[in-house]
């Protein structure tokens, strides 16, 4: 199990839960039960949302393994210059 | 619009064009002659990009108009190297990293060798001063400023 | 093909070494061709027409005078712009950015263009184009725009983030939240608070090359555009997006860039000269005039920036907190976001919030300009930190040091911290000479950090192997400050052959795969992990073709040196095989050799940076001299290390320009006043000293070689730095940049 931080924007979108534990091996997996749990995170997760993993950051890499115990976060994507 | 007939020398060669009499040196250059070397950050005098020498002084080619060149002679950045001969300003730029983007540089490079023809032994502070018509967005000036003092001591035959 | 992206120690011969770049020889000469430098045959140019009131609705267009006047191909205006944004937000702001449809939302904001057969003519024709405008109150102020009196850009919007929901519209479109802990109680435990309220006016990314284009659409459907862009694979999806084309049909060629900074990340003329081509039949070219490019492409945001941060007498920070007020233009963004997660990230803060608020305005829509929202955040928030530290009577470095945030802390943004680089930079920076180098009469010194997210993203290059052994190496990244020399470095290195063997090119769309664009400091950390990546799967078929040759079963085959090398007992009178010797059989061994890479570069790693400045204060004139630069950047591995040092001079300096000088200055008609570069002045070569460098390399684990992204962190402390120093120097805390002269004397003439 994983315990997923949700960034103060999507929390509206998932019944106000900051904190989510949920059973995922991949960013992927992560991503597409929290999204069958919380249908309205549709939206964001299209191209709005980046995952931190022990504090590294990924906004693509959605094979992504998620190691035991680990922090995961997510976050806005953010743009570059 | 009626045009003009202007007789002159580029970069040593004599070059006859027809412009608008309200046609800048810069889009003579560039539009009519292929000389795209020259390049227009702003028309307004304010960056530099379009450097050219006017009968040996440097100017804006962007706030020159093309018949004023009228039997004067001009010199761009295309008629800087002889051939395959970089000159020392470009082979410095090259070897400094003294370009990023490098838009900025064929104006700098004229500018530049218009100091060193002029004053062929620049302080730093001449060289800040006399580029300060020159603006570049990339480097923060410094190895620009490197690279043309070390051009100046290649060319003055000290050693590097 | 699986790629190990993970770091791993070796010795390297090309990387860190500084040879002369692949495209410096055009670029010394003049024959580098950037964005208006190419032309088409039967090439119109093309002219837009700018709305010159900052906010008014568009009552009526006739362009039928123009239309009628000989020589014009074209004309038009956003009704040849159909929306087909299909509920997307913010392609939506996106096309009625680049064409107003109902209103016009700043000064400068399109509203028609023409395409004519010279610029005599086109400019004739604007001038007999009617628009009839009901010219509407505006506002331009980031704080005024929140005033309850305002006037109201947008009537849909309802503030987002905020509980209860607001019931009326207003300019402000979101509030944002980010921290931990309880700040309330973290103030009640320090003994010392500094709250203050910063302010940052609006610059722009000032890249010397104005946007250009020349776009051509064909009866069957085809286009091709020859554009100055930071990413040519993202101008094709947006302009096929809003144009209605087939994504594969157009073909986007990145011309040489003439500088970016994030302002070339944006589309804004280019869906404007396609539609001009669509209706001509003929290619258009339009470039736009500088003033064009201050008035209608993007610059930062103004912000106003609330900070109050609390520590003990022993210099524990114990809360820190932050609103962020950020104007996006007219249309909803989230640059303030963007500002309130970065504001922090440098410390170790058990209780910290920060609040983010996007405010529409009416000036141009905000594009990302180099660590986007980053620098203004730093600058609020360094200020205050170096008050405090003078407050409670720390030296401002150890104050830093003793915060700063280590593996393990909690960033400020959310997420808690692997490895991280800022210790490194602050006690590079407390070891340095600058630091204790006196200082004369009016002069002073400032220290800042900056903190920036790396980014890495999709990418795609290939690398062809020529007969003779020579390398083509196919990027899909612009390069805009010398990737094409650190690439060429890192695919020999990687080979295991010469530099000068290697030759690196930026590939058009219809080239290569998809990649992202040159944005997030991502240029060569993304590009040269598909380039090793690239070099291991030719590497992979070199060693096939040498088993060919030798016959000999490929897996006693070993690459080494460039070499493939018969390992074992049985092979070893055999003498290696270079790439040359491949490459020249490679016809009759199985054709062409090449490696590919198609993968998404992520883990790019945070970034920080410390910069330490002087500066003289003329107390007469209120004029700032930056006397003396350092930058202290973590590279996790400098690969050509002179265009790594000329990242975070170029950096230092833009910051160094934003903190003294350059502003956008609105009239009370909401115009802007300073559209060229005489009068919104940029740093010249005369206003800066040598900018000195040290890089860190302290390698990234998620990259083979151990590359961090260098391009944006650089300019994220310049701002603080000089405003630390200019207010040592002056003894007045400066809390409006750019610190200007006028500023400058009006603070010391409220202190006497």
């Amino acid at each position: 199990m994983v315990q997923v931080t949700l960034w103060a924007g999507l929390r509206p979108l998932a019944e106000d839960q900051e904190h989510v534990t949920i059973e995922a091996a991949t960013i992927r997996e992560l991503l597409s039960k929290l999204q069958l749990r919380y249908p309205a995170l549709e939206q964001p997760f299209r191209n709005d949302v980046a995952v931190a993993i022990n504090g590294t950051i990924y906004r693509d890499d959605w094979s992504q393994g998620i190691p035991e115990d680990a922090e995961v976060f997510l976050m806005r994507r953010i743009p570059g210059g | 619009m009626t045009t003009i007939a202007v007789s002159t020398t580029i970069n040593g060669d004599d070059v006859e064009y027809l412009c608008h009499a309200d046609e800048s040196l810069l889009d003579v250059l560039r539009n009519r002659l292929g000389l795209m070397g020259s390049k227009e950050g702003c028309g307004t005098g304010d960056c530099g990009a379009c450097s050219t020498m006017l009968d040996g002084r440097i100017v804006c080619s962007c706030l020159v108009l093309g018949a004023e060149a009228e039997g004067r002679e001009i010199e761009t950045i295309e008629g800087m190297a002889h051939g395959h001969d970089l000159h020392p300003l470009q082979t410095k730029f090259l070897e400094h990293a003294a370009l990023q983007c490098g838009i900025c540089t064929p104006g700098f490079l004229m500018a530049a060798k218009a100091l060193l023809d002029v004053n062929p032994d620049p302080t730093e502070e001449e060289i800040r001063f006399w580029l300060a018509g020159n603006l570049c967005r990339c480097t923060g000036y410094d190895k620009i400023v490197r690279a043309v003092q070390d051009a100046a001591a290649e060319m003055r035959g000290d050693a590097a | 093909m699986s790629f190990d992206a993970s770091y791993n120690e070796k010795e390297l011969n090309a990387v860190g070494t500084r040879p002369v770049r692949p495209d410096g020889v055009d670029k010394v000469t003049g024959r580098a061709r950037y964005g208006a430098d190419y032309n088409m045959p039967g090439q119109l140019v093309a002219r837009v027409l700018r709305s010159p009131h900052a906010h008014a609705r568009i009552l009526r267009i006739d362009t039928s005078q123009a239309e009628a006047l000989k020589g014009v191909k074209a004309v038009v205006t956003a009704a040849d712009l159909p929306d087909l944004t299909d509920g997307d937000a913010s392609l939506f702001a996106i096309l009625d950015n680049c064409m107003a449809r109902t209103k016009a939302l700043y000064d400068g904001h399109a509203v028609a263009a023409v395409a004519a057969i010279d610029v005599h003519v086109a400019r004739k024709a604007l001038k007999l184009i009617e628009v009839d405008y009901e010219v509407l109150p505006h506002v331009v102020d980031v704080d005024l725009a929140m005033a309850p009196d305002a006037p109201v850009l947008d009537e849909t919007i309802i503030t987002k983030g905020v509980t209860p929901a607001p019931d009326a519209p207003s300019n402000v479109f979101a509030h944002s939240e980010f921290g931990h802990g309880d700040v309330a109680a973290g103030f009640a435990k320090a003994d010392e608070i500094v709250e203050r309220t910063f302010k940052t006016e609006q610059t722009h990314q000032g890249y010397i090359e104005p946007h250009a284009c020349v776009a051509s659409c064909n009866s069957d459907g085809s286009a091709e555009m020859w554009v100055c862009t930071q990413g040519p694979f993202v101008y094709r999806q947006v302009c096929a997006d809003l144009l209605g084309l087939e994504v594969s049909k157009l073909k986007v060629t990145s011309s040489e860039i003439g500088g970016g900074f994030g302002g070339k990340t944006h589309v804004w003329a280019e869906p404007v000269a396609l539609a001009l081509s669509r209706k001509a039949g003929r290619p258009v070219k339009l470039v736009m005039s500088r003033n064009e490019v201050f008035r209608a492409s993007g610059p930062t945001s103004a912000t106003s920036i609330d900070v109050k941060i609390g520590a003990t007498k022993d210099g524990t920070i114990t809360a820190a907190e932050a609103t962020l007020r950020y104007t996006s233009g007219p249309y909803p963004d989230t640059w303030a976001e963007t500002g309130a997660m970065t504001a922090f990230a440098c410390y170790d803060l058990e209780n910290v919030k920060t609040v983010g608020i996007e405010v529409l305005v009416n000036r141009p829509k905000v594009a990302a300009y180099r660590a986007p929202s980053a620098p203004m955040a730093a600058f609020a928030v360094e200020s205050a930190i170096d008050s405090l530290a003078h407050k409670i009577g720390i030296d401002a470095v150890d104050f830093r040091i003793k915060n700063a945030a280590r593996e393990g802390t909690r960033s400020s943004y959310g997420p808690v911290y692997g490895p991280i680089g800022i210790g490194p930079t602050l006690e590079a920076a407390k070891a340095h000479a600058h630091m204790s180098a006196p200082l004369g009469k009016n002069q002073g010194r400032g220290m800042a950090c900056g903190f920036w997210f790396n980014f890495g993203g999709q990418t795609c290059t290939d690398l062809n192997i020529s007969a003779d052994g020579t390398v083509t190496l196919s990027v899909g990244t612009v390069d805009v400050g010398g990737s094409r020399a650190s690439l060429s470095m890192i695919a020999a290195e990687e080979l295991g052959i010469a530099y000068e063997d290697v030759k690196a090119g930026v590939a058009d769309t219809a080239s290569l795969g998809y990649n992202d664009m040159t944005d997030g400091s991502r240029g060569t950390f993304s590009s040269s992990m598909a380039t090793i990546s690239a070099a291991r799967n030719a590497i992979a078929v070199m060693k096939q073709r040498a088993a060919l040759m030798w016959d000999i079963p490929v897996e006693d085959i070993e690459w080494k040196d460039g070499q493939a090398h018969a390992v074992g007992a049985s092979h070893d009178n055999l003498a290696p095989l270079s790439v040359k010797d491949i490459a020249a059989k490679a016809g009759n061994t199985g054709g062409p050799i090449a490696g590919h890479s198609e993968l998404v570069a992520d883990g790019a790693g945070v970034s920080f940076g410390t910069h330490i400045c002087d500066v003289e204060v003329d107390p007469e004139t209120g004029a700032t001299r930056v006397i003396r630069y350092t930058v202290i950047q973590d590279a996790g591995k400098a690969v050509h290390p002179a265009y790594v040092e000329g990242q975070y001079q170029g950096g230092a300096a833009q910051g160094i320009g934003w903190a003294l000088n350059e502003e956008y200055i609105y009239g009370e008609d909401g115009r802007l006043q300073n559209a060229g570069f005489l009068d919104y002045r940029i740093p010249v070569c005369s206003d800066l000293p040598m900018i000195d460098t040290q890089i860190l390399e302290i390698p990234n684990p998620n990259h083979p070689y151990g590359v961090r992204g260098v391009g944006e962190t650089s300019i994220v402390p310049p701002l603080a730095a000089v405003a630390n120093a200019v207010s040592d120097a002056v003894g007045v805390r400066m809390t409006h940049v750019p610190i200007s002269p006028p500023r400058i004397l009006a603070a010391l003439k409220a202190q006497r």
